[in-house]
């Protein structure tokens, strides 16, 4: 609290992107955690907007106007705050403020130290055991002839930014393992990633060798051999570097490099032509350029895009992906993928395999495992790359952010392989950045065991799997889940993403929400399915078929009553509601100017949700079970 | 003419038919008048039934004795045939460039074309002008429908029935018209209920560079007016473009000589620029070998989503004029039979919510491009594979359809129809067996003898059986004003149309039926709930004597 001056000033100005809209008026609160800005609307309404002081990635003073002193606060979530100050001095308090309060500088200071989601010590035990990457190898079958568990990594001795326990072939003799290692940037070995149980052949990670230019290292030949000989399918492996060929070269001259299909028996080498984490930094900075342009014309836009690249190194990480799980499908052969740390490309990459080789991770559980597995386990330095704390700013870069848009574009190709929502992903996305739990802090595992998250923070996915009702995609099939994903990678199948760049600006987006209106009518269908069962109970024991037990029947109609307005239309909510939104930019974009309309601005689904009482047991089971028995209906 | 004269070889066996995302066919090719069919002659694989009018141009090749045809199709498919012999596949070749580009209108497909189905519901009959202007007489007594058009010579692309303000007689509207490119006056487009505002469209007024004036076009558009109020004109071109039309007689009105009007320049591109935009764009659609890059750039440089942007812009202007400003509206370009048509119509869209109904919006079409003069078959008679230098083709009504299916995206809720009647729509534009999109006004229709010789589409897509496969299962009737963004992020590029032949819509396809699944499922429910509970209610009455102690 120490850092915050004003906590309370009131005539600030929040202004809209649209210039033709009117601006809102209110009152803006600095607490320890959060900015909140109340707008005073004229009949007596609050529309509330809340931005964690973690979400803010920048704070900026614009030249003092006729109008006031404007602040520019951009967060991490791309949201874009612009608000307009009576007095310069306010401005300033607030100002200073928020750079102390956007970038902690040290670990304790991070929300999920303080934040407790009135959970007891137990619950926080079972939230952390709740996902485990040691089930997902089970899962997978292992161990197995070929591939075993091993704990060689216990005291993170070999590497210190690997997980404890690590998935290596059989037949590598710890010497191989030691030694590999050692000949391995940053001690990360090759290890596997993902067995695919059908064709034996197996994805593993590692990062660059230190081959230089002459160097050579016969364990790790061996432990390459090792991985070969864990297929009997096939007599070789890839080996796919993600990077560029200029940037793998470059390295040699550092004494890091790639492997020299010369020295290894039966590797077959592969560069993929990711660009690194600077250049990818860069790209989402042009892109939000673009997303933040006022009125821009549909060629501003269209150049724009182009020119920040982004779309093309989502496409790059894409193929990238399809390679290595056409290889370990259709090809039937054992890959091994590095970049330069192999804790960027490489964690896209094969986390994009994986959802593309195994419909497990395309469900709501399976998505966390996998972030869990080859993300936080691996090592992927979130605390760096989403610049947590106020640290080098060339470390942080949105790797995590287009792993998560590579699944989006996944599922506009496929609408009903996932299941889960655009929200979900989205959801993550605003949790990585706001280090209210402990999952996303830290650099690796031995890092967070270091700090006691596990003690002293709570883990994202119990609130998640709580909420799993609102992430669920309707369209979701399980039919379908045995099917490997073959997605096209054409350019004019990749789309710019409005719903996460440009989240905050809702005139962008559709004003009738689809997803909205098919999870609404999923809960019906749970509601009407019960209201069937009970009144064919009552009709049966009306009929005297079945014996009474409560007497007579005429309290089951009051009883039924919120199911009563079930088949009317979805209840409808105004805008000017007084219920906190998180978000109050209701705001619609172009000439077609104002207020639309109240109906489309109301969220259907919101309102279905209080028709229920949230005591009963959990929604979503009861959506899958009602959702077999459609499949059986029909 | 016979039809046998074009046909060099009628049928080939042998020939292998390949289209994307489909597996090869073997089968027989035959040529018939109208026709290039495929059939393999197993029950179980489906025919080819091309229509010559549906080929936009075609493409020969030929290695050793195996030569291949690639009929690029007006619809956007691209396919090729691969037959066996260069003499037959000359043959071929030659045959349907002949027989698909036929210029008399009398030897068209509709002309022969014999409905399969009974004619319950008379497309012909379904949208007169008497019957709207009934509508409207029930709201308002300022307007009359006049007959001044009724042998098409004031102005030949209009009606017969044009509806006018009352106070104006029909000499005063043959002056108007005088005055105006192509005969084409101001005339009623959409009268808006809620506050009484109208929108108006016209051509160009001939001010010439001497800046002629016409006091009953003055007086015309005056008379729509309230006492006191003020209108908008809005001119879809560019002030500059407005200029240049000067020189060619045509201009715009002058503030002085219409104090109560003000004036709004837009930039929708004219129609010979848009097929050009349509023949980029499809061309970088199909080509596939482009880098993310390279793909941007074409997009872009087709200017098409540009085109989508800006008369979507216009048609919000003249709507925003209308339901916020409360002033009416008059619309027009230079010819005001095609920029002035997409946004008058899709005004009506965002204002009118039956405009979002089946009915509606054929209503429209008919209303607003059918009667109002927008030349189809002129802008119709090639696509985007045309070799040719395009003479009047323009994607004129493509590019209204993908902006209504901008709107619909934005709104999945609020229209009847969904986007496969859209694309059905732009299909029976370029090939059809029905005749509703032949001839370019209302009067070369008429002397084509079309309601009585030919079937119009709409009697048979309005039959129950059709119908189906174009209801929206989201509609709600909602009785709105539907504002759209029109920010380039809120706008996509119509897959349906311009990727529809370049991907596989199997997930698509699947993820659509899995919606109407759910909701029809749904429905069933809540039926069957309410059914229960009326035999619960009906038990409570009959047992509730007993009941009682």
């Amino acid at each position: 609290m120490e850092h915050i001056i004003t906590p309370k000033v009131e005539y600030v100005k929040l202004l809209n992107t649209y210039p033709e809209k009117k601006s809102a008026l209110g009152t803006l609160y600095l607490t320890a955690t959060h900015l909140i800005y109340v707008e005073q609307t004229n009949n007596n309404a609050r529309t509330e907007t809340w931005v964690l002081h973690h979400h803010i990635l920048s704070v900026e003073k614009l030249p003092l106007t006729a109008s006031g002193c404007p602040l520019l606060i951009r967060c991490k979530t791309f949201q874009l705050l612009h608000l307009l100050f009576q007095r310069e001095r306010d401005c300033q308090d607030v100002f200073q403020s928020l750079l102390r309060l956007s970038q902690p500088v040290k670990e304790e200071e991070l929300y999920a130290f303080l934040y407790n989601p009135h959970q007891n010590e137990e619950d926080r035990r079972q939230g952390w055991e709740f996902i485990s990457v040691a089930n997902d190898f089970s899962r997978m079958g292992l161990s197995n002839e070929y591939w075993e568990i091993s704990h060689l990594n216990k005291n993170y001795e070999i590497c210190s930014t690997y997980p404890s326990i690590l998935g290596l072939p059989k037949n590598a003799s710890v010497a191989v393992v030691t030694g590999s290692a050692k000949f391995r940037s940053r001690g990360r070995l090759p290890v596997l990633s993902y067995y695919h149980k059908d064709t034996k052949a197996a994805l593993c990670r590692c990062s660059q060798p230190l081959s230089g230019l002459t160097s050579r290292c016969v364990e790790d030949e061996q432990m390459l051999q090792a991985i070969s000989q864990a297929n009997s399918n096939c007599p070789f492996i890839y080996v796919v570097d993600t990077r560029p060929k200029l940037n793998a070269m470059a390295n040699r001259a550092a004494g890091k490099g790639y492997e020299n299909e010369d020295n290894y028996s039966n590797i077959r080498f592969q560069f993929q032509g990711i660009e690194n984490i600077h250049i990818m930094r860069n790209s989402l900075q042009k892109l939000l350029e673009v997303c933040s342009m006022k009125s821009p014309s549909m060629s501003d836009y269209l150049t724009g895009l182009e020119n920040s690249g982004w779309l093309r190194h989502i496409k790059s990480v894409m193929d990238a992906g399809v390679f290595l799980a056409k290889a370990v499908c259709d090809e039937r052969v054992s890959v091994l993928v590095h970049c330069s740390d192999g804790w960027d490309r490489t964690a896209q990459v094969c986390s994009l395999a994986c959802i593309l080789l195994d419909p497990y991770y395309r469900t709501i559980k399976g998505l966390m495992v996998l972030i869990e597995k080859e993300w936080i386990s691996f090592g992927h330095k979130f605390s760096h790359r989403c610049g947590h704390l106020d640290t080098d700013p060339k470390e942080v870069s949105p790797v995590f952010t287009q792993f998560l848009e590579c699944v989006w574009q996944l599922s506009e190709q496929f609408p009903c392989v996932f299941e889960f929502n655009e929200r979900y992903l989205i959801e993550i996305h605003n949790q990585v950045y706001a280090c209210q739990y402990g999952n996303f802090i830290g650099n690796c595992q031995k890092e967070r065991l270091d700090m006691r998250l596990h003690e002293k923070t709570f883990s994202l996915w119990p609130y998640l799997l709580k909420n799993q009702h609102l992430y669920r995609n309707p369209l979701y099939r399980r039919s379908l889940e045995s099917t490997v994903l073959r997605p096209s990678t054409l350019p004019l199948h990749f789309k710019f993403w409005c719903g996460m760049y440009n989240h905050y600006d809702r005139g962008m987006h559709p004003k009738q929400s689809v997803l909205d209106q098919l999870l609404s009518l999923t809960q019906k269908q749970v509601e009407g399915e019960r209201t069937m069962t009970e009144l064919q109970r009552q009709l049966a024991v009306a009929d005297g078929v079945l014996p009474d037990p409560s007497g007579p029947i005429n309290t089951p109609a009051e009883q039924d009553s919120p199911s009563e307005k079930t088949p009317t239309a979805p209840v409808v909510q105004s805008n000017g509601s007084c219920a906190p939104l998180i978000n109050g930019d209701a705001e619609e974009a172009g000439p077609g100017a104002e207020k639309c309309n109240e109906k489309e601005g109301a969220d259907p689904g919101a309102t279905e949700h209080d028709l229920t009482s949230s005591e009963d047991k959990p929604v979503s089971v009861e959506t899958e079970h009602s959702k077999e028995e459609v499949h059986e209906s029909s | 003419m016979e039809f046998a004269e074009l046909i060099k070889t009628p049928r080939v066996d042998g020939v292998v038919l390949h289209r994307p995302f489909m597996p090869t066919v073997e089968g027989t090719l035959c040529l018939t008048g109208h026709h290039l069919i495929l059939s393999s002659r197993q029950d179980n694989t489906e025919e080819l039934w091309l229509l010559h009018a549906n080929i936009d141009s075609i493409e020969k090749r030929f290695v050793g004795s195996l030569g291949t045809i690639i009929v690029k199709c007006k619809d956007l498919r691209v396919i090729q045939l691969d037959i066996p012999g260069m003499e037959e596949c000359l043959n071929i070749a030659s045959s349907i460039e002949a027989l698909s580009t036929l210029d008399s209108v009398s030897l068209m497909y509709p002309f022969f074309y014999r409905p399969l189905f009974e004619v319950i519901e008379d497309g012909w009959q379904l949208f007169v002008p008497e019957e709207a202007f009934k509508d409207l007489e029930s709201m308002t007594d300022e307007w009359r429908l006049s007959e001044v058009n009724k042998d098409f010579s004031v102005c030949p692309s209009y009606p017969s029935l044009l509806t006018v303000p009352k106070d104006i007689d029909d000499e005063s509207l043959c002056k108007a018209a005088s005055f105006r490119h192509g005969g084409r006056f101001p005339v009623l487009s959409y009268y808006h209920k809620k506050n009484g505002m109208v929108m108006m469209r016209a051509a160009q007024p001939l001010t010439g560079t001497n800046g002629r004036r016409c006091k009953e076009d003055e007086k015309l558009i005056n008379a729509t007016l309230c006492a006191g109020k003020r209108g908008y004109i809005i001119d879809t071109r560019t002030i500059a473009v407005a200029q240049q039309a000067k020189a060619r007689g045509g201009g715009f009105e002058q503030e002085a000589n219409y104090p109560q009007w003000r004036r709004i320049h837009k930039a929708i591109e004219r129609s010979n620029v848009l097929q050009e935009s349509l023949i980029k764009l499809v061309e970088s659609c199909n080509d596939q070998s482009h880098s993310m890059d390279r793909w941007l750039s074409k997009l872009e440089a087709s200017n098409w989503q540009s085109n989508v942007k800006e008369i979507l812009t216009t048609a919000c202007l003249a709507a925003q004029c209308i339901d916020r400003e409360g002033a009416s509206v008059l619309v027009h370009g230079t010819e005001g039979t095609d920029s002035t048509l997409q946004v008058t119509s899709l005004a009506q869209i965002i204002l009118d919510p039956s405009c979002r109904t089946i009915r509606g919006f054929e209503a429209l079409i008919e209303r607003e491009w059918l009667q109002a003069g927008h030349p189809f078959q002129q802008r119709c008679a090639q696509s985007a594979y045309s070799n040719g230098k395009p003479r009047s083709e323009a994607p004129v009504f493509l590019l209204f359809l993908d902006c209504v299916w901008q709107i619909l995206r934005q709104f999945p809720c609020s229209f009847q129809f969904n986007e496969n009647f859209l694309i059905m729509l732009f299909e029976h534009t370029y090939a059809s067996q029905f005749s509703t999109f032949l001839g370019n006004s209302v009067a070369e229709r008429v002397k084509l003898l079309l309601s009585q010789k030919t079937v119009s589409l709409w009697s048979w897509v309005n039959r129950p059986q059709e119908l189906e496969r174009f209801l929206n299962p989201l509609y709600e009737p909602n009785n709105l004003v539907i504002w759209p963004s029109v920010a380039p992020q809120s706008l996509q590029l119509w897959e349906g149309v311009f990727l529809r032949w370049n991907r596989s819509t199997k997930c698509l396809d699947e993820a659509y039926q899995e919606m109407v699944h759910i909701i029809e499922y749904n429905k069933e429910l809540q039926n069957k709930v309410n059914s229960l509970r009326r035999q619960l209610a009906q038990l409570e009455t009959e047992d509730s004597p007993l009941q009682t102690p």
